[in-house]
This record gives structure tokens, sequence and C-alpha cells, in this order.
């Protein structure tokens, strides 16, 4: 804990120039990462308001709140808006930006104009998908599965299309900038062996968006093209196979997995080792477990299509390459776990959402070992057990870890400190929310309820009622931090430069940073999590 | 970042030679190679487009970070391919019903 007085510094990234202007043309990328912030949030709430509706309407197994198509819609925008618009950019745009360039001994990513780009890039795409949205929505499902996409749907599939194409082109520029940031501009004695493991994940979620997301813009292009000039890549009719849009497709969303939960885990590796006070156990382990899930992740993702008409042999190779992906995951896990046995563990809000993560994301990734086995995918294939799987994953994985990060680095952004109780309260709120909604899904699918159906059999319904409660929790989880932390900004008890006494050069510097980021440019000459040496806290 | 200026006599060159394989391209659409079509079409095209990547995009004089990256993509294009034709060219190993 800091002691002496905690000051507010004179001058600091927050206070340094005011008005619209200095934030809509800053090329500093803390502002950009709160800009950044500010537009995840606003579509988190509206991917979150499309949740309550589909929550609402399976409350009862008649269809009666929406009607069939609407509830399309309803799934389609959930998911469009969650996957590419919220996790996607959650953790690299927002706390990545921040702290890419200050872990690193830096004053601004390499390319801080481009930074700016990627935001405005982001924006552009979020509207043109709002503008669908408000339009009269689109009903393909977030996969935008062909020949339906194609061919059948007579809702804004283009608009739609090409508000994710252009997103896609942000996150291309935001990967090239941590790449680049990432090897030229290390403070003198930062080697790649000392950096937090935290930039070893962002460096392996850049990676997975730049091979990646161009084939996906490639993909939506050509589905554009067959729906608006009837070229023949994907309908049967004109000579296409609908399966190779499957293969496309999933050669991005599958690694896109990736670019949301790797970047939680750099997070749950700073939480454990700052709040466990020790060195990760296995620090080399843990930084090449980022990058073997990252190459890894590009070899699985026929898994998606176990039943969708692909060779059976080339199924039985993607089963075994998916269940290779689970080596590096369990790495990261037996490595928290370990550093974790022993260590003087200290139970605040950050620490909570760490423990949250690698519970819930062991439940998401061991029932992604019965799906990466054929024969029990075939039986689940399409049921609520896919959405449970992958909301443990992304919701109960990435948004965890969030958290988890947002409320760590929290005063450093802010200068002030969140109320702890109520942080300690949401915590529990969402972990119980959240097992809540999803748990019973599970069941569900195994019981063989079907995904994307407004109805469903009468006996489903004490489940489904459950999922429904427990979303209602979820949702005043997720709306009790929203109030906390803007109270905190004007109210919030002064943090100083280091409140968690944690090592790393982010606390080393005042909170909130300067524009420059640190008073002088650092040397660094320790390793990272190095807690046995000094722990040096200064006021 | 160390501009290598190249003679225009180059450009204009490799300008020739892509031209020339355009026409190639067209001429052998006319011929009937059977499978070996797309197999002509392709390597016409790959060899265009190394032309280009070496030459017009400078990897040919670019330091050796910069060609990590050109070969680390090509390789991930040879994943996509590779996973891809391994479920078309298996699918008719096996018949159903
Ligand atoms: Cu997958």
């Amino acid at each position: 804990m800091s002691t002496g007085t905690v000051f507010m510094p004179p001058r600091h990234y927050l206070n340094d120039g005011y008005g619209i202007r200095s934030w809509l043309l800053t090329r500093d990328h803390k502002r950009i990462a709160l800009l950044y912030l500010a537009a995840v949030t606003l579509f988190f709430f509206v991917g979150g308001a499309f949740a309550v509706l589909i929550r609402l309407e399976l409350a009862t197994p008649a269809g009666d709140f929406v009607s069939d198509e609407t509830y399309n819609k309803l799934f389609t925008m959930h998911g469009v808006m969650m996957v590419f618009f919220f996790l996607i950019p959650s953790i690299p745009a927002t706390l990545g930006n921040f702290l890419v360039p200050i872990m690193i001994g830096a004053k601004d990513l390499a390319l801080p104009k481009l930074n700016l780009a990627s935001w405005y890039i982001y924006i552009l795409g979020g509207l043109f998908t709002l503008y669908a949205l408000i339009a009269g929505g689109v009903d393909t499902g977030w996969t935008f599965y062909t020949p339906f996409s194609t061919v059948s749907s007579t809702t804004n599939v283009i608009p739609t299309a090409l508000g994710i194409f252009i997103t896609g082109f942000s996150s291309i520029l935001t990967g090239l900038n941590f790449i680049v940031t990432i090897h030229r501009m290390r403070a003198p004695g930062m080697t790649w062996f000392r950096m937090p493991l935290f930039l070893w994940s962002m460096y392996a979620t850049s990676l997975i968006m730049v091979l990646g997301t161009p084939v996906l813009a490639i993909t939506i292009l050509l589905v554009a093209v067959e729906r608006l000039f009837h070229f023949g890549f994907f309908d049967p009719r004109l000579g296409g196979d609908p399966v190779l849009f499957q293969h496309l497709f999933w050669f991005y969303s599958h690694p896109a997995v990736y670019i949301m939960v790797l970047p939680s885990m750099g997070v749950v590796s700073e939480l454990v080792a700052a709040f466990c006070r020790k060195q990760v156990f296995g620090y080399g382990f843990v930084a090449f477990a980022s990058v073997a899930i990252a190459v890894l992740g590009f070899l699985v993702w026929g898994h998606h299509m176990f039943v969708a008409g692909q060779s059976v042999y080339s199924a039985l190779i993607f089963s075994a390459l998916s269940f290779l992906v689970a080596i590096p995951s369990a790495v990261k896990v037996f490595n928290w776990t370990a550093t974790m046995y022993r260590g003087s563990v200290s139970w605040q809000t950050p620490m909570l959402y760490a423990i949250g993560f690698i519970g819930l994301f062991t439940i998401g990734g061991l029932t992604g070992l019965f799906l990466a086995s054929v024969g029990l995918d075939v039986h689940v294939t399409d049921t609520y057990f896919i959405i449970a799987h992958f909301h443990y994953i992304m919701v109960g994985g990435t948004l965890m870890g969030y958290l988890g990060g947002l409320h760590y680095w929290w005063p450093k952004i802010s200068g002030r400190l969140y109320n702890e109780f109520l942080a300690k309260l949401s915590a529990g709120i969402i972990f119980l929310g959240f097992n809540l909604t999803f748990f019973p899904q599970f069941i569900l699918g195994y019981l063989g309820m079907p995904r994307r159906y407004h109805a469903y059999p009468p006996e489903f319904q004490v489940l489904n009622v459950l999922s429904s409660a427990g979303a209602s929790i979820l949702g005043v989880g997720y709306l009790i931090p929203m109030l906390y932390l803007m109270w905190s900004l004007r109210y919030g008890k002064l943090a100083g430069s280091n409140p968690w006494g944690a090592v790393g050069l982010e606390w080393t510097t005042t909170s909130p940073p300067p524009t420059e980021n640190f008073a002088e440019s650092p040397v660094v000459t320790w390793d990272a999590y190095d807690y046995q040496t000094t722990v040096t806290v200064e006021s | 970042m160390t501009g290598h200026v190249l003679p225009k006599r180059i450009y204009y060159t490799i300008f020739a030679i892509l031209m020339f394989c355009t026409l190639l391209t067209v001429w052998i659409a006319f011929l009937d190679l059977g499978p070996l079509n797309t197999i002509a079409a392709l390597t016409i095209a790959v060899f265009k487009s190394v032309l280009v990547i070496l030459f017009f995009m400078h990897v040919k004089y670019s330091p050796r970070l910069t060609w990590a990256v050109v070969i680390g993509s090509v390789f991930w294009l040879g994943i996509l391919l590779v996973l891809t034709m391994g479920d078309y060219l298996t699918r008719e190993w096996r018949h159903y019903g």
C-alpha cells in the first residue's frame, strides 16, 4: 500500500488540454484508449439490450413476446455487436492502448496518428452497423452463413457486412501498431524476456489480428459480391460451395476467439503476480503459451463444420488439432494456480475477477474438448451447449479479465480509487449471475434444445427461467461498476502512483501519467514481477 | 527508413514482364490443357505476384524482419489453402448410403 502523502500531479494527460478538439484530435495513446473505452462501453450496452430481449422471449416456451423474424434479428444483432464491436476491441483497444507504451517505457505507440485513425475507422464501421440495425436489422446470425446470407435473406446484410469489413481495418491497424511498437520502442534494458506477460499476450493477439482479419474482410466482400452481382462463390446453383464460406469465415473467426481471450489471459497474469506478490510461475512457459495459442488457433477451424458436409478425414484432423490447443491453455491455468500456491494472496476486487476468470475459463475450455471430439459434437451441434460453452469463454473469460484489468488499472487511468465494497459486491453479483445464466444452458443443450429458436417445448421452461433470472442479475452486476467508476472520477480518493504496491513500469509514474508517460525515460535493470528484491513505493 | 532507389529501367522491365505474363494468361485460356488449365493460370499468377512483392514492394532490398513478415504471411496463406483443400480432396474418399 502506498505510504506518505498521496497527491494529484499538477500536470497529467487528462488536464493537458481541454475541450472536444483536444480529445477528438489527440495522438496520445492514453486518450485514444479512453475514446475506445467510451465507444466500446456504448456497444456493450447496445449488445446487452438485445440479450435482455432474447432472455425475455425465452422466459416462456411459446413464441409470444416477439415474432420469429424479430427473434432472428435479435440474436444476430446481439452477436454482431458483442463480437465485432465489443469483445474484439475490448481489451486491446482500451487497456492495450493505454498500457503497451507505458509497460515498455515508451512515450507513445510507434504510429500515434494511425492509432487515432484506427478509432475513427472503428466508429465508422460501428455507424454502418448501427444504421443497418435502425433500418430494420439483419437476420443471418453473426456468422452470415451462405447460401442464406447471399440468396435468401431480405434484411440489411450488406450494410452490416460493410460495417464489419470497415471495423476489421481498425483491428488490423491496432495489431500492426502494437507489433511495431513492441519491436521498436522498448526502453533500454527492456528485453523480450523482461516484458510483462500482458505484452506477450498483446503481441500474440496482434499477430492474429494482422494475419486473420484480412481473410474475414475478403470473405465478407465475396458475400457482398455474390449477393449483389450473383457471382458463384458459395451458391451451388451458380457453381459455388456453401461450405467454402464456412472454411473462410472460421479461418478468421476461430482465431478471433483468441483475439478475445488472449488479452484477458495477459491481464490475469498481471493480476495474479500483483496480488500474490510473486513472480509468475514458469514465466517463459506462459509467454510462449500465448504465441503457441495464437499459432495453433489457426489450425483448428474445421471443428465448426463437423456436420456441415466436410470430409470426415478432414474432420478427424481438425479434431486432433483442436485438442492440441488445450495444452498451452492448460499450461497457463496450472501456472497461475502454481503462482497462487503459498503466495500471500490479497483478495481485492481485481483478484476476485482473476480467480473468476480462471474458474470460468476452465469450464469453458474443458467443455470445448467435448466439442472438439467429433462424435459428441454431432450430438450437441447447434444446441444450447454451444451457446453455454462459448459464453463461458467469451463472457466468463474475456469479460472477467476485462473488468479485472479495468479495476486494477483504474487508479492509474483516472488517478482515483473506486469504492472497494461496491466493487467486491458487484464482482460477486456478476459471478453469481453469470453462472445462473449460462450453466443451465449446458443442460438444456445436452437435452437437445436447439439454438436460434424463439419457442421451445414446455419441459425446458424451468432451466430457461433460471437462465433469464440469472441474466437479470448479471445485468445489475454490470450496471453497478458503471456507476461507481463514473462516481470515482470526481469523488474517489486519490490513488497515488502505486496504490497496489505492484511492480512494473506503469506503477513508477504518476497517476494519471503525464502525456509523455514518464518524467524521465526509464532504464530497466530488473525482470518482470521482481517482488523479491525491492518494492519501490513512491507517493 | 532507408529509401532504396532503384533505376527506373528495372521498373519498366518488370512492368513489361508483367504485361507479357498477362497476355500469356489470356492466350493459355484459349487452349484446353485439361486439368492443367488451373495449374497453368495459377503458376503465372504466382510468378507475377512474386515479381510485384520483390521489386515493386522493395522486399528484395529490405531487412530480414521484412522478409520474416512476408514469408510468415505466405505461410499463413498456405495454412488456409492446405487445410481447406484437405477437405475438398478427401470428400470423395468415402461414400455414404
Ligand atoms: Cu472454434
